[in-house]
């Protein structure tokens, strides 16, 4: 029992036989910071959203080796949410609308440079997000307004109010449909973007919604975890789900869980150890990609070191 | 006999130097043409070119009403990941996307079509297994049985039985046989005389320039293979306009 903790027990009912005195731990452990504070429910409501929406994005990005690129969008979002910031100070919708539309427009630009030149698109992204970067900044220091943007770089998951969880829950839907419409394109262009482009135009304008779709939910994310954690609950539990599924699908569902559960996890592990909320989640997920890197069914390590002898055909 | 496909003076290339240049000529409906030469005398190119990809330098290419959409194509080297976790049954089934489009279902009926497809190139029994898992061969049965459901007026084959054993070679030359019994317009480059010689009634000897073009028998000569090597000189990085583009 927790009679010593920071925060007072709940006043319900409560069983007292000793052999119920498990029952009663494992409540306050896992259940109770969540039945007892509405801003743990919010937190928790908003990181499954964030999971079922990020985590299937992030599988695709992996499928098509732009693990990185989650990561440079992030950087390319968090000048527009400043400038935002700047103009109509801590409000959710310039913040996210700044993000947004910075992202955008970096995202189809670096698209349709790549479609257009001989530039691969990694290349042209790298050179978009690093103009957007040191545009922000310079903006920033012209203004010369001493912005606090701990909130942007680590966000507050403990902090979101109605509206951002509003915010967070309609981008996840919203990714879900899009994701959806354009997934026979989507799946079609990571595996043989050559047949594609042979039977259909579908490709160009799949590729640029998926693009949307990343900073959607990293605008979504940065809410939540700000930017430089955001990409952790989109791809860390995509590159976990490679250890564990052998079809997308499954990758989804694995990545989709991991990600959920992470968000759970980190959460209570931030309430009961007084850590920051946002890398707690995200270190969770890191501890599971370390047991998956070893143990994975899916070519861990220590299938490689246990001898096993070879299959008769 | 009409044109499926008919070449105006067409040049293709890359960074304006040419790779095919002024062809002139007509693929009849239905006729089953080996495209022959050596290396580096435009054959891609002119599939890519006959394929929407690559838009022509000078020139047209006319498809008597056929959307460059609607020719199936086998390219060279095709940029399949094959990493990409999708079983055998999925990338088949992909060739229905002209009849299925972004949103159609696969409905019972379809399923047997794409069995079919994978039983007709010898696939059986393959169908779950991940594309990552097939061998060289096996990857190419897999491509024909996608080619077979595309189910395309015109099929254009890049060098399809590069690195292939005979027995494979001789399953799909079967197939490309079965598509010229029913009156499809077949193209495929190929490096094997011997079985251009066997298999198709008409072939276009290229060397950037067409060399010869008609019946098997009269383009496959010594005389024509000659000026085909000294016609496919080397790329000039310092070439002058061409005067005949005007």
């Amino acid at each position: 029992m927790r009679e010593d903790a920071f925060f007072p027990l709940p006043q319900g009912e409560r069983v007292t036989e000793p052999a119920a005195n498990i029952v009663n731990m494992l409540y306050d452990t896992l259940i109770a910071p969540f039945a007892d504070f509405e801003f743990m429910r919010r937190a928790l409501v908003g990181s499954f959203a964030l999971a079922l929406g990020a985590a299937p994005i992030g599988v695709f990005l992996m499928l098509r080796r732009m693990s990185l690129i989650g990561d440079a969008m992030a950087h390319a979002i968090l000048p527009g949410a400043a400038i935002g910031f700047m103009i109509a100070g801590l409000s959710l919708f310039a913040m996210a609308g700044g993000g947004l539309i910075a992202g955008f427009v970096i995202a189809v630009g670096a698209g349709l440079i790549a479609r257009s030149t001989e530039l691969k698109e990694d290349a042209s992204l790298a050179a978009f997000f690093l103009i957007s970067l040191a545009l922000g900044v310079t903006i920033v220091s012209v203004k010369g307004t001493n912005v606090d943007l701990l909130h942007f770089l680590f966000g507050s998951v403990l902090a979101v109010d109605d509206p951002t969880l509003l915010l967070i829950v309609g981008i996840t839907s919203v990714s879900l449909v899009v994701l959806a419409l354009i997934w026979r394109p989507l799946v079609l262009e990571c595996v043989d973007p050559g047949f594609l482009r042979s039977v259909s135009r579908a490709g160009g304008m799949a590729h640029i919604a998926f693009l949307a779709l990343v900073v959607m939910n990293l605008v979504g994310g940065f809410q939540a975890l700000g930017t430089l954690l955001a990409v952790g609950i989109m791809m860390l539990p995509a590159v976990i789900s490679r250890f564990w599924a052998r079809d997308i699908t499954g990758m989804i569902g694995v990545a989709v869980g991991c990600a959920a559960f992470s968000g759970y996890v980190g959460l209570l592990v931030s309430y009961h150890a007084n850590l920051p909320s946002g890398p707690a989640i995200i270190l969770v997920a890191g501890a599971i990609y370390a047991v998956s890197v070893v143990f994975g069914p899916v070519g861990g390590l220590i299938w490689h070191l246990l001898p096993q002898r070879h299959l008769e055909a | 006999m009409t044109a499926q496909l008919q070449f105006r003076n067409l040049t293709l290339g890359y960074d304006r130097h040419p790779a095919v240049h002024h062809l002139d000529g007509a693929v009849q409906v239905g006729s089953l043409t080996a495209v022959v030469g050596p290396n580096g005398a435009g054959k891609s190119t002119l599939f890519k070119g006959v394929v929407g990809v690559l838009k022509p330098l000078a020139g047209r290419i006319e498809r008597n009403g056929v959307d460059p959409q609607d020719i199936a194509y086998l390219p060279q080297i095709a940029e399949i990941d094959r990493t990409f976790p999708i079983s055998v049954y999925d990338m088949v089934a992909m060739g229905l996307w002209r009849s299925k489009g972004l949103f159609g279902g696969i409905g019972a009926k379809d399923r047997d079509t794409v069995e079919a497809a994978i039983e007709a190139v010898g696939l059986t029994g393959f169908e779950q297994r991940p594309i990552g898992t097939l061998s060289g061969g096996q990857m190419q049965r897999m491509l024909f049985a996608r080619l077979l459901l595309q189910d395309a007026r015109v099929i254009v084959l890049d060098e399809p039985f590069n690195a292939i054993d005979a027995k494979t070679s001789a399953d799909l030359l079967a197939l490309v046989r079965r598509w010229h019994a029913e009156q499809r317009t077949v193209l495929a480059a190929l490096h094997d005389l011997d079985v251009v010689k066997a298999n198709f009634p008409e072939a276009l000897l290229l060397a950037r320039e067409p060399v010869a073009w008609g019946k098997t028998a009269d383009v496959l000569t010594n005389d024509n293979w000659v000026k085909a090597r000294r016609m496919c000189e080397a790329f000039d990085e310092h070439a002058q306009a061409c005067v005949a583009a005007a």
